[in-house]
């Protein structure tokens, strides 16, 4: 473990100017499942942490009918898939929510620090990509919003200048006759990293397809929005050709590299296979059929 | 799951509570970890970044320069090394070699081999102070895989390394007329005529096999505290499966007798064949005679991955050759093993192993110890044998498939029998191996069908030899009535509990009458390792020995009380001492007397038995295949098994149930992944890929219990057997669910994938 400073902040306000004074080696501690191992593993200089625990709007968690969900940055995965609010409406999230780490980690981890830490292989990412969420990020020249799309930048880069860093993640509400699912592929079945990770949403009007978002994980520099899988869904219903279409061109987009987790071949063809189980959930949901996260 | 057998013991067979579980499962247990001692440094070890580098220079200057570090060592701190044997019990290593695997001399043979070490005041400052030590390398060529080592020109590793011919499995012989560069060593395992065995075949089948790098993955790190005292004694306490192994490496490596060395065995939180050799030990000892101060040394985990021996990723190439009705004529096999950077790898079991269910009257097994620019190889689980069972067992289903014979029924037509001659010419008495072929024949699971798609069912067969070696014991008895027994035998599988039911067997009382507790090593007579599925077998007849010498004591002191001549006394089996005249002690009776007739009775026995009886196996296993992932789910697992005597079955059962995981993990998703260069990456649980409780099924057990000869309660080894079998039991299932024969494990998704898409 490195030799660091720990300091807690109360506000918005105090957190700003903490991390502006640490400088570039001033980090946000959420539940810390990726500073505090970067920090004990030296995989990252961190001379400060400034935790945001205790600024009420990081651990906030409000679900308000038809105004969609504002998620505090450190909000705790337990805490989200714990709340009937977000189980009912967002159930994508909690196909997220529910596996990232064990139980353990899931008492401490948060999708801002998920989105923050920029992870190529985040299981958060997707989810909230294919939501629409966006970012509020708060820092020494105020509030601005940055759509979670837009966010992650490489690798362990975003978009957080000096002193910045994300309050909170608000999702808009579920529009009528839409679903959402998110789906990855690990060797285990628990505690592993996502060799590939889909979110897909739909939605609906008369049986057609009006919408459709298609994001693939670890399998490109960031999370990618596959906006040809889009084109192939929208103004039409939703068929096994239109899955295939849609599968197809999230293998064509996909830029995987071959690593220790997988290969470009494997995570290619699984980018496809997520891409169409994910769709049929999504479908399954708009259709206000239970598909549960994790069968 | 336990098949009925004759059941004549009182405490043999029953399931009470093990003496150390309440301590463990309330964190009370001491640990290594827990060790603290006033004045103590914490001791760190800096690793070569390379696979294979000459050591130019090390300069610890700055190292030393930061404040609260006080020594740093090199291997320039330990006495000089000559080349001598010493014998692990497992595997075989030279002096020479295993001290520069503790730490590098003047070339870094792998990627985290150990080159300096420190201590400091605090665990903070000695990482810190890691990064401070430089160390100047010149990169050298790595040599990665069997093919590679043993190719014609291939550079050497140790160049002046010659091919040794093996006159037996632990005996090495002159010089081979064929040297192959990298191979430390050739056995040949013969008998019958396999050129007439092969003649006599009407089907003959030849495949190849791979298996990966698999580390036993153990939850404890090693660990080791030293504290070398101004009278120039050295106490450490570690975690091990032998402390007299590690008293006499220790002695040998630090060129002390060993009457200077006492080691403290903490508990033990896994071990699997890897906490024999010593590894960072040395170190601390080194470190606390340079500062004078205790100095404690626990590895992170990347380091018990990347320093520590696992075992040998593995080629082996068998041929078979039969009659068209399946009796087998002909077996052959080809096995390289890496040993990693210094020999010792456990090809010699394999190749001992792989046939051994099986009557061929003609075999031949020609096995090589290849060096290469990996981690050395230590004992893992029934060293050597699973990956040779894989390539036989997967062999013998592709066979049972030409002749359209049943796979078990193949099996059972070839069955080894009491008489049957093993490889090594050593004929088989009183095995179980039939018994376990029709337990398996017989079990629901074989019986049931197999419904759905993607689905297939696999089954293989395992032999494991098992070791005797020594054992001392003794045990005294308490006024109360009680005996307390004093072990040398670390408790790694519930030994305490196994050892005090057979004492307590022996005495006729109650197992709650037994309290057990392991010793160091100046307080009990020489025990070898807690390994080679001996330690329940060789102590249990060492405490079995301690527990007859209390009965002729406690009949001599009745006889004295009673006034009788001591033949006319009579120890029973029931605890119950009688003489002439209805006149009777129990054991708490006499107990409570000792004190008057002569003090108290102690019972002692060192121990070698012979007699060690082999364990067979067979493991039937389900698989799901999902075709769009080629992801393997093990949907359902049974594991029969010959036990001997279950003295306690359910830590038989757990035995079991660990070696099968084990395996599983070895044929799904365990393996060193290695870059060109020989960097390994994936040193971490996340990316070594055990299975969790979520990857396997619930292990069903069955015991066969065909009892040991050669033991007082019949007892054969267990614990080792369960991991041969199920490399190929997977496999053979993944076969039948697919199509597909995978003859490289782990047959990950990723591996599985490229086998069940169309070529590209």
């Amino acid at each position: 473990m490195q030799d660091l400073r720990y300091a807690r902040a109360s506000s918005v306000a105090e957190a700003a100017r903490l991390l502006a004074d640490g400088g570039p080696t001033a980090r946000v501690l959420a539940g810390g499942t990726d500073v505090i191992v970067q920090a004990r593993e030296r995989t990252r200089q961190i001379t400060l942490f400034v935790d945001i625990k205790g600024i009420p709007e990081a651990v906030d968690l409000r679900a308000a009918n038809g105004e969609g969900l504002t998620l505090g940055a450190a909000t705790p995965c337990h805490q989200i898939y714990g709340d009937a609010a977000v189980t009912s409406s967002y159930p994508a999230l909690i196909d997220a929510a529910s596996l990232i780490g064990g139980t353990a980690i899931q008492g401490r981890a948060s999708f801002g620090g998920n989105l923050c830490n920029s992870s190529p292989a985040a299981d958060g990412v997707p989810p909230l990509i294919a939501l629409g969420a966006s970012a509020l990020i708060a820092g020494p020249g105020g509030e601005r919003r940055v759509p979670v799309a837009r966010f992650t930048t490489g690798p362990g880069q975003n978009v957080l200048e000096e002193g910045e860093f994300v309050v909170a993640l608000e999702v808009p509400a579920p529009a009528p006759a839409s679903g959402a699912r998110f789906l990855r592929f690990i060797p285990r079945n628990e505690m592993d990293i996502a060799v590939v990770n889909v979110a897909s949403s739909l939605r609906f009007d008369g049986g057609e397809v009006v919408e459709a978002c298609v994001v693939v994980g670890a399998a490109a520099p960031t999370a990618l929005v596959v906006e040809a899988a889009g084109e192939a869904l929208v103004g039409s219903p939703l068929s096994e050709e239109s899955i295939a279409a849609a599968a197809a061109a999230a293998r064509d987009a996909v830029r995987p590299i071959d690593d220790m987790r997988g290969s470009i071949r494997q995570r290619r063809h699984l980018a496809g296979v997520l891409t169409e189980r994910t769709l049929r959930d999504a479908a399954r949901r708009a259709r206000g059929e239970e598909v549960v996260s994790h069968p | 799951m336990v098949a009925p057998a004759k059941k004549p013991y009182r405490v043999v067979g029953s399931r009470p509570v093990r003496p150390d579980g309440t301590d463990k499962v309330t964190g009370r247990a001491n640990y290594g970890a827990d060790i603290r001692l006033p004045g103590m440094l914490y001791g760190r070890v800096l690793r070569s970044p390379h696979a294979h580098a000459r050591i130019v220079r090390i300069d610890a200057a700055k190292a030393l320069a930061l404040p609260g570090v006080k020594a740093v060592i090199t291997q320039a701190d330990f006495p000089a090394a000559e080349d001598a044997i010493t014998d692990l019990g497992e595997t075989a290593s030279n002096l020479k070699w295993l001290v520069d695997n503790v730490l590098a001399s003047d070339r870094a043979l792998y990627h985290g081999h150990a080159v300096a070490a420190l201590a400091a005041t605090d665990p903070h400052v000695a990482e810190d102070a890691l990064a401070l030590i430089e160390v100047e390398y010149e990169e050298l060529p790595p040599v990665l895989s069997v093919h590679e080592a043993m190719a014609e020109g291939a550079p050497r590793v140790h160049p002046n390394m010659h091919t040794v011919e093996m006159l037996a499995r632990f005996s090495p012989g002159p010089r081979s007329e064929h040297d192959i560069p990298n191979a430390a060593s050739h056995l040949r395992l013969e008998i019958g005529d396999l050129d007439q065995g092969f003649a006599e075949a009407e089907v003959v089948i030849e495949r190849e096999y791979e298996t990966g790098t698999a580390h036993q993955g153990y939850i404890e790190p090693h660990n080791g505290t030293a504290l070398w005292n101004e009278s120039g004694e050295l106490t450490v306490w570690l975690s091990t499966q032998g402390p007299f192994m590690m008293r006499d490496q220790l002695a040998r490596v630090l060129k002390l007798p060993v009457s200077k060395i006492r080691v403290i065995p903490m508990e033990i939180g896994g071990g699997f064949g890897g906490k024999i050799p010593v590894y960072m030990e040395p170190m601390a000892a080194v470190l606390s005679k340079k500062t004078g101060r205790p100095v404690k040394m626990i590895m992170q985990r990347d380091e018990v991955l990347f320093g520590t021996g696992p075992t040998s990723a593995t080629y082996v190439r068998v041929k078979l050759g039969a009659k068209r009705d399946g009796t087998l004529t002909a077996a052959e096999a080809y096995l390289a093993y890496e040993a990693g950077a210094y020999p010792g790898s456990p090809v010699g079991a394999g190749g001992m192993c792989m046939f051994s269910p099986y009557s061929v009257p003609n075999q031949r097994a020609d096995c090589y110890d290849v060096i290469v620019n990996k981690p050395k190889v230590s004992a893992y689980r029934a060293p050597g044998a699973p990956a040779g069972s894989f390539a036989m067992e997967s062999t013998l289903d592709e066979l049972a498939e030409q002749l359209d014979i049943d796979p078990l029924e193949l099996r059972q037509r070839n069955a080894a029998v009491d008489g049957t001659r093993r490889i090594d010419g050593a004929a088989f008495q009183s095995i179980g191996n039939e018994a376990v072929m029709r337990a398996a024949a017989e079990s629901p699971h074989w019986n049931s069908e197999l419904q759905g798609e993607n689905r297939g069912r696999g089954i293989a067969m395992g032999y494991w030899g098992n070791g005797g070696l020594e054992s001392s014991a003794y045990a005294t008895v308490n006024r109360d009535g009680t005996v307390g027994l004093v072990l040398g035998s670390v408790d790694i599988g519930g030994q305490r509990a196994a050892l005090a039911m057979q004492i307590a067997e022996t005495l006729g009382i109650d197992y709650e009458q037994v309290k057990p507790i392991v010793v160091d090593t100046d307080s009990i007579g020489f025990t070898a390792v807690t390994g080679g599925s001996r330690t329940t077998f060789a102590t249990g007849w060492a405490v079995h020995e301690a527990g007859l010498e209390i009965r002729r004591e406690l009949e001599a002191r009745a006889a004295r009380i009673w006034e009788v001549d001591a033949s006319l006394v009579h120890y029973d089996d029931d605890g119950v001492i009688r003489g002439p005249e209805d006149r009777s002690f129990t054991f708490r009776e006499i107990a409570g007397q000792l004190h008057r007739t002569g003090g108290t009775v102690q019972g002692k026995a060192d121990v070698m038995p012979e007699g060690t009886g082999p364990a067979f196996a067979c493991h039937i296993v389900d698989v799901e295949v999902d075709p769009d992932t080629a992801k393997v789910e093990v949907l359902r697992y049974t594991a029969i098994q010959d036990v001997g005597t279950a003295i306690h079955p359910d830590y038989v059962e757990g035995q079991i149930q660990g070696g099968a995981v084990q395996g599983i993990g070895m044929a799904l998703t365990e393996e060193y992944v290695y870059d060109d260069q020989g960097r390994l990456r994936n040193a971490s649980l996340l990316d070594y890929r055990m299975p969790t409780t979520l990857d396997v099924p619930q292990i069903d057990t069955i015991l066969v219990e065909e009892p040991n000869p050669g033991h007082p309660y019949g007892v054969r080894g267990v614990g080792e057997v369960p991991i041969v079998p199920p490399l190929a039991a997977v496999a053979n299932a993944i076969h039948q669910a697919t199509g597909v024969r995978t003859r490289r494990l782990p047959a990950s998704p990723r591996v599985l994938l490229e086998e069940l898409l169309p070529e590209e």
